[in-house]
């Protein structure tokens, strides 16, 4: 092949290897119309589309990481809210334990008193109960003792004196009688 | 090369000197290479205008595939190999020479001009003038004059050797590049076109000559209808084969250029 062309060179009168004026002045016009357009149109248009695009893309981005610290944010404040409602749930429920255990122990106390209060007040009612049916009986038991007496030995109890140390003598006798027998029962 | 007789005549390189067209005599005559250029350019321009016209972010079908080729000479040339800035500066020189060299390559292989606009030397000398005046350029911008005390004389070697390296450099450097730039392009499209002429020219003897007069060796011509066929596939490769060279080139020349060691 090569030797065809320069063989075929020589026997023309034109040249491969030397360029004529028309075809340096086309290649150099089609090379600056081409670089033109490009320096001019094609690049300015693709490098815009270019940026828009990683602009568009780094903004993506960038909300995602704005959205997700957000979301972190909140999870936070959440897991706080629910750490102080733990607490507090747990400091209700102590007091109210401490509660019941004063309110239960005051009731005890108060019918402690109550019980106390009732058993003494018993003991007073039956003590003058006793004490006035005492007291009672023997006015009753003095008046029948002496009519008794009286009826029985009038003629030789006729000083009021004697008569009365002896009555008296007899009711303490009885009462002693008495007492041991209500302590015995 | 040429058959004797039968009427058949080989393909010479009077193919790459018809006659002209337009302005016949001026210093723009056209002939049908600067036709077929000019016409390549045009479509370049059309193509360019109309694929960046409307761009969007999210883009379409045609958008796609304009970008994936405008992409390709940006980002795998020009800043893969010089880097982002540097290669943002020179893109526009590397996108008009892969896509200038590969619209005039293609020429050739599309009726009706089937010559490539790129087959003659003012183009391809143009194209490499520029990439070696740009890369001269790029250095000395750069590095200053240490641009040339790097380029002629080699780091590291005896003070004595600089008698035989540095004409080899100047040689190697400043004359075989631009040269073998220019060649390079210009023989693969001349070569291409011939051999393509030469087949077509053939298949025309073989089927419309021979075979009418009853000469059955005109059915070779079936054999170099599909050897033309396959040759035609191989040229559009060389084509954006070539293209891809010189603007690879053209970048490699100035990241030589640019870097600050050998």
């Amino acid at each position: 092949m090569n030797t065809t062309i320069v063989a075929a060179a020589s026997a023309s009168n034109h040249s491969l290897l030397i360029p004529e004026i028309p075809d340096l002045f086309w290649g150099t016009v089609g090379f600056v119309v081409v670089l033109l357009v490009f320096i001019f149109v094609a690049l300015p248009r693709l490098n815009a589309v270019l940026d828009a695009r990683s602009k568009a893309i780094e903004g993506r981005i960038d909300e995602a990481k704005h959205a997700r610290e957000e979301a972190e944010a909140v999870l936070e404040r959440y897991q706080q809210q629910l750490a102080e409602a733990r607490t507090e749930a747990g400091r209700i429920r102590e007091a109210a334990r401490e509660d019941a255990k004063r309110i239960r122990a005051e009731l005890v106390e108060a019918a402690q008193a109550e019980a106390a209060r009732v058993v003494a007040q018993a003991r007073t009612q039956i003590e003058s109960e006793r004490d006035s049916a005492v007291q009672s009986l023997r006015a009753e038991v003095g008046s029948l003792a002496l009519d008794l007496a009286s009826a029985v030995v009038t003629e030789h109890l006729a000083t009021d004196a004697n008569a009365k140390a002896f009555v008296d003598r007899f009711l303490e006798d009885l009462q002693i009688e008495h007492a041991s027998e209500g302590r015995v029962q | 090369m040429s058959a004797d007789g039968g009427g058949f005549v080989a393909p010479t390189i009077d193919q790459f000197f018809p006659g002209a067209i337009l302005f016949a005599g001026t210093p723009f005559a056209m002939n049908r290479i600067m036709i077929a250029r000019m016409l390549a350019v045009l479509v370049l321009v059309v193509w360019l205008w109309l694929g960046t016209r409307r761009m969007t972010v999210v883009p379409g079908r045609f958008q796609v595939s304009v970008e994936f080729l405008l992409g390709f000479v940006r980002n795998n040339i020009a800043i893969e190999t010089l880097g982002e800035k540097d290669g943002k500066r020179f893109l526009p020189v590397i996108m008009t020479m892969f896509f200038l060299v590969f619209a005039t390559n293609i020429t050739g292989a599309i009726p009706p001009m089937l010559i490539q606009g790129s087959s003659l030397i003012g183009l391809p000398l143009v194209l490499a003038v520029i990439a070696w005046a740009l890369f001269i350029y790029a250095g000395f911008r750069k590095l200053g004059w240490t641009y040339l005390k790097n380029a002629l004389f080699l780091p590291g070697v005896p003070k004595v050797l600089y008698i035989l390296l540095t004409p080899l450099e100047i040689l190697s450097t400043f004359i075989v590049r631009p040269v073998t730039l220019t060649l390079r392009l210009l023989m693969n499209m001349v070569s291409g076109h011939l051999l393509l002429a030469l087949v077509y020219s053939a298949s025309s003897f073989f089927l419309f000559t021979l075979l009418p007069a009853g000469n059955f060796l005109g059915l070779i011509g079936v054999g170099t209808v599909a050897f033309g066929l396959v040759y035609l596939a191989f040229e559009i490769f060389v084509a954006a084969l070539q293209a891809y060279v010189f603007a690879f080139l053209t970048a490699i020349y100035i990241q030589l250029a640019t870097a600050e060691e050998h």
